[in-house]
């Protein structure tokens, strides 16, 4: 009778252990995203003791903390963490403290639709920060304008996710729309005997890289680059060496790679190395901006003169980002260099949405809305920040970034900018 | 283009190689013993870890490292095996094996992701990014020697199951337990070691597929699909059907992403797996004619 029991239970035995790992897993991130837990907010002073005494201020947020953007998600969980413990240290929000309800996504855009209808019906979060990604971002939107809550993202700007023209959406980061314009204008200005004549544009089937390469395309269509390769490839691809090596047989001078991760950026360098095809330029849309984790999979020598579009890069000298890097490695460990992108994206949601909590002082999500889309320019560790009726910011700034000097990622892009360093260019051999 | 169609067919010969190595051990755990074993992409990831380890941290050699992550894994699917799968009744094996391996695949990814993190890494050595010129055509070395790799393990799984004792009492518990039994056969000792030899290979796997891509403790799910779909096609159970579907699978999907688009490839993937179970419902080569070998 004992064995009989045991057979019908080990099956259910091993599923709920794996259920527990995953509980496990997710409280340690809810744990780990209440700024009281945290060794510094130990250390408040006796006013900082008062705000965390009041009714914290709930803010729920679905990220990709497993799944194909764990690697972003877990980066953006870092981000808005960083930011709480912030704003906790400096008064909370109106005077309460502020506490994240984070729930993983595992990168399903159902899933995060599940996830936000939680947070707001269920758990009733004062206000909702944004999820990873376009292709999150685009449903998760709807849900929260179904329900009035504004919704502040960092990394859904694609173009299809403002096609629905939602009053509540307000994206931080560039207009996908002006990601390569800097590069186009680089190239456009070079002088004709050393500007490639032939470009490559493999790209994935992503909300957010279509309209980058087909925007970069045009530019560089109109300043006489002729394009030799243009196909889009599913998300779900597991093997890209066949279309790696189609571009690489094409001898085109340049590659404009359409990514959203580091394995497909690490697939296709690999491919052009073991096809000894070296382009004299090679620019991701996404990838390259990943610090360390991007050089962990590529290697360091490889990285080099490696080019990315992003808004924000650890060295920029800007005050709330420095002391925003200064907080991570304190928090997180590691150097400057290795923190992604996505930490500084997700921390701006937050700076925009307590400036707009301050001004208007209130938590309602209407005034919020409303002050957010009155032209007020804000800033943010990323620069400054102003919305259009759509909910992008104009007020962005957008860099090209390079890797350079084995394990440097520096700012290139628009070369007059404050602190840009002149472009590696051609390319280096792979591996030097 | 011909010379891209031409390349296409050579990197998806090798790159079958890989798949192979990655299903081998999928094929005979699901066409011996009938366990469908959802965990078989985590446990290539887990390969794929255990030597990122012993190279990164012990500067041992990704093929030297084979001698202990292939015992590491053999030893991790004994136990996998003893704690759950000899549990299962017989008539529900099948069925239940699918709910025991996700359970066992979620706890082994919940423990990569707390040890490794989120953050994609890959395997390194000379050979990974390298490769030769023969006949027109950059070969990388990592694809070669991983196809190798795939051959001779194989050939030994091959030799094992069809041209051994062992095998014969593998096969012989699993077409007739009772029987097998009255002649002598330990069934339950010969399950444990066919199912961790199944997981043992897989750690060859690993290594390849963590020499070929960027990977984290989250990469498994992109793979079971697909390695199921080599296992079908291939016939549950034939260690050659896993290498010959896994290349017709890789060639048919590079030249589509070749010749017409990388976005219809993936389709065409599964288009192909309908079609040959429409026509040939057993695979290639059939459950019963693998087992009977």
């Amino acid at each position: 009778m004992a064995g009989r029991g045991l057979r019908i239970w080990s099956p259910l035995v091993a599923v709920c252990l794996g259920g527990l790992m995953l509980a496990a897993c997710g409280k340690g991130s809810s744990a780990g995203s209440s700024a009281s837990s945290t060794p510094a907010s130990k250390a408040a002073t006796g006013s900082q003791s008062s705000v965390a005494s009041k009714k914290p201020v709930v803010i729920g947020a679905s990220l990709s903390l497993s799944g194909d953007f764990s690697a972003d998600g877990q980066a953006f969980q870092r981000g808005y963490e960083l930011w709480a413990d912030y704003v906790n240290h400096h008064g909370g929000l109106l005077g309460h403290p502020v506490k994240l309800d984070i729930l993983s996504d595992a990168s399903s855009p159902t899933q995060a639709v599940t996830n936000y209808e939680k947070l707001i019906s269920s758990n009733h979060v004062a206000l909702t920060f944004g999820p990873f990604s376009s292709l999150l971002t685009i449903p998760t939107s709807k849900v929260a304008a179904r329900y009035g809550y504004a919704f502040v993202e960092g990394a859904g700007g694609a173009p299809d996710v403002f096609a629905a023209g939602l009053h509540n959406l307000f994206d931080v980061a560039t207009p996908v729309a002006n990601y390569m314009l800097p590069f186009a204008k680089w190239v456009a200005s070079l002088p004709p005997g050393k500007r490639p004549k032939t470009a490559a544009y493999p790209t994935s089937n992503d909300p957010f890289t279509e309209p980058v390469i087909n925007k970069a395309k045009s530019l560089l269509q109109k300043a006489g680059v002729r394009t030799v390769y243009y196909k889009v490839f599913p998300a779900e691809v597991t093997d890209f060496t066949p279309i790696a090596d189609q571009v690489a047989t094409t001898g085109a001078q340049m590659v404009v790679l359409g990514s959203v991760d580091v394995p497909t950026v690490s697939a296709f360098m690999q491919a052009f190395e073991q096809q000894h095809y070296n382009p004299k330029v090679f620019i991701a849309s996404a990838g390259p901006d990943q610090g360390q984790a991007f050089l962990k999979a590529v290697g360091t020598s490889n990285a080099n003169g490696v080019m990315v579009p992003n808004g924000w890069y650890p060295g920029v000298r800007i005050a709330a980002s420095e002391a925003m890097v200064k907080a991570y490695v304190a928090k997180y460990g590691g150097s400057p260099s290795g923190i992604n992108a996505d930490v500084a994206e997700a921390f701006s949601v937050g700076q925009v949405v307590a400036q707009a909590v301050k001004a208007t002082h209130s938590l309602s999500n209407a005034k919020i809305i409303s002050y957010l889309h009155s032209g007020v320019k804000l800033s943010s560790v990323e620069g400054p920040v102003k919305f259009d009726s759509k909910g992008e910011n104009i007020a962005a700034l957008q860099f090209i970034f390079q890797w350079q000097h084995n394990g440097h990622f520096v700012q290139v892009l628009p070369t007059k900018a404050p602190g840009s360093q002149p472009v590696l260019f051609p390319k280096p051999a792979w591996g030097s | 283009m011909g010379g891209a169609v031409a390349k296409a067919v050579v990197d998806g010969v090798l790159t079958g190689g890989v798949y192979a190595l990655m299903a081998a051990g999928l094929t005979l755990i699901f066409g011996v013993m009938d366990i469908i074993n959802i965990a078989q992409g985590i446990l290539v990831v887990l390969g794929a870890y255990l030597s990122y380890v012993l190279s990164q941290d012990l500067g041992i050699g990704l093929f030297l490292g084979l001698l202990i992550t292939i015992p590491s894994l053999f030893v991790i699917g004994v136990a996998v095996e003893w704690a759950f799968m000899r549990r299962l009744q017989e008539r529900e094996r099948t069925a239940l094996s699918i709910l025991v391996t996700y359970g066992v695949a979620i706890v082994i990814e919940g423990i990569l992701e707390l040890i490794f993190g989120p953050n994609y890494v890959q395997l390194r050595a000379w050979y990974v990014n390298q490769s030769f010129h023969v006949l027109g055509f950059y070969l990388p070395y990592i694809y070669v020697f991983g196809f190798a790799l795939a051959v001779f393990l194989l050939g030994v799984l091959y030799l094992i199951l069809y041209r051994s004792r062992f095998g014969r009492s593998v096969r012989a518990s699993l077409q007739d337990r009772a029987a097998a039994r009255l002649v002598g056969v330990n069934v339950e000792r010969v399950s444990t070691i066919t199912f961790g030899i199944g997981i043992a290979v897989t750690a060859a796997g690993g290594m390849v597929f963590g020499a070929t891509n960027a990977f984290n403790a989250n990469s498994g799910y992109d793979l079971i699909s697909r390695l199921l779909t080599i296992v079908i096609l291939g016939g549950l159970g034939s260690i050659g059907g896993a290498l010959g579907a896994a290349v017709f699978m890789t060639v048919i999907e590079g030249l589509v992403a070749v010749l017409w688009s990388p976005v219809w490839a993936t389709l065409v993937f599964y288009a192909a797996l309908v079609l040959v179970l429409v026509i040939k419902p057993v695979g290639i080569f059939g459950q019963r004619a693998a087992r009977a070998q």
